[in-house]
């Protein structure tokens, strides 16, 4: 260790920082206070998650189910995919900590293979988020906002969902895609939706089978399912636009805060990854390089591993805030 | 330092022959909390919903198990088992006081404004 700490001629002495209270390397205690100070951060982004669901506490999206896909599998299977990212982010954390291990044991061998297996687990979480963000962003069943702004979705008679798409009437319209060309030159739009309110409300009108479910929650927890005449009046007094998907404004599943924290908070948690990933990359690249071979002493590993694992530990709590409670 | 590691957890029931052999116990750990999360998640029994303490039973259980999961993690593999004391309270007391501080403002804010919402003072439902 004494290769990678400056000693000063204050060693041994009680004040000119002689003292070492904390046992433990300059580099090693600035990790823990940074992740201290990251820490809050990210309690800072979950407890403004929290705040904003007290907010609208009886109509917050569940979040069963809007995550409930498997790449290359349909159907419903909530939970399954984002426990699986969740195992994949505590196994290379394991992997991590054995690096540090072998590290310990000065044997360069195993530290390359470890690392080299916790670099691959960071890039399948990555990999994963992004996976995972894309069928946020495209949306599933789509749905209507109304002019206060809240979502109506579609449920048929048996309490089932039913996409927009598939019962709506399309008419032709005579709105064009405003561009630059054709009117103001300052001034241009993004594609215009595939269908209108009006669609979908002589679409809706034609099934008698459809229902109206409010973001509302009742009782049990469950959103409130609307009667055919109050679907109707709901839909024809209230709907504005058809919303598909979730972005920064708009999201089909409910609140557009639930859509802006998770892309947020997520976000921000994937930087974190990416950035570790970034950091376990130079460190391999050292250790194969051999130089804490030289330096006889692997604290670099131990550092990385620390935030490493700070990445695992904050995991756990956006899993459990935004999955499951 | 480095052979310095405490080979206990459950404050002594299970003890370890070696660091890596704590490793793998504490990753069966996780892995069996985790399990038990997503289980519960996705069936979400009907005992779960009942209110305890004004927060639904089963929220109490995830988050009790988060922060059970948050321990191991930062005990076994951060080993912050194996740092002096003053360390330990420095990172880990701080980080609570304040997170604890900043999650009861939030909150109770936040409920205060669904009551505002609620009572109808400012309407939304349109």
């Amino acid at each position: 260790m004494n290769t990678t700490v400056a000693t000063t001629d204050t060693e041994g002495k009680t004040w000119e920082g002689g003292n070492q209270p904390l046992k433990a390397s300059y580099g090693k205690m600035m990790m823990w206070f940074f992740i201290l100070s990251d820490a809050l951060t990210f309690s800072g982004f979950l407890a403004a998650y929290g705040f904003s669901r007290f907010k609208f506490i009886d109509a917050w999206p569940i979040a069963d189910e809007v995550f409930t896909h498997i790449p290359f599998f349909h159907g419903n299977y909530p939970m399954i995919y984002v426990a699986f990212m969740t195992f994949v982010l505590i196994m290379s954390s394991v992997t991590m900590v054995l690096a540090v291990d072998a590290g310990h044991h000065l044997n360069k061998k195993k530290v390359t293979w470890y690392m080299f297996l916790t670099i691959i687990g960071g890039i399948i979480f990555v990999g994963s988020q992004a996976w995972e963000w894309n069928t946020f962003i495209k949306g599933d069943f789509g749905a209507v906002q109304t002019k206060g702004g809240n979502i109506l979705q579609f449920v048929d008679t048996d309490g089932n969902r039913v996409a927009v798409r598939d019962f709506v009437a399309i008419t032709p319209t005579e709105r064009e895609v405003h561009e630059r060309s054709k009117g103001l030159w300052f001034v241009d739009e993004d594609a215009l939706p595939p269908y209108q309110i009006n669609d979908v409300v002589t679409g809706f009108e034609a099934n008698s089978n459809i229902l109206v479910r409010t973001q509302t929650l009742n009782e049990e927890g469950h959103k409130t399912v609307l009667s055919r005449t109050e679907s109707l009046k709901a839909l024809k007094e209230n709907g504005k636009t058809v919303v598909e998907g979730a972005n920064l404004h708009v999201n089909e599943y409910g609140s557009p805060l639930f859509a802006d924290f998770f892309f947020f908070i997520t976000g921000f948690h994937g930087f974190h990854v990416f950035s570790g990933i970034v950091l376990n990359i130079i460190i391999f690249f050292n250790v194969v390089l051999g130089t804490y071979e030289r330096r006889k002493s692997y604290e670099m590993v131990e550092k990385v591993g620390l935030y490493w694992h700070f990445v695992d530990l904050v995991w756990v709590f956006v899993f459990t805030f935004f999955y499951l409670v | 330092m480095a052979d310095a590691h405490k080979l206990e957890i459950f404050r002594g029931l299970v003890k370890f022959k070696s660091n890596t052999q704590k490793i793998w116990g504490v990753l069966i750990l996780l892995s069996i909390i985790t399990a038990v999360e997503v289980l519960l998640g996705i069936y979400k029994p009907s005992w779960g919903t009942n209110m305890v303490l004004g927060m639904k039973l089963l929220n109490w259980i995830f988050i009790i198990l988060t922060i059970v999961k948050a321990y191991y993690i930062t005990w076994d593999f951060m080993h912050m088992r194996d740092e002096v004391p003053g360390l330990r309270r420095a990172v880990v007391w701080t980080g609570i006081f304040l997170i604890c501080y900043i999650i009861f403002i939030l909150l109770q804010e936040g409920g205060y404004v669904f009551n505002v919402y609620d009572k109808g003072f400012i309407k939304r439902d349109f």
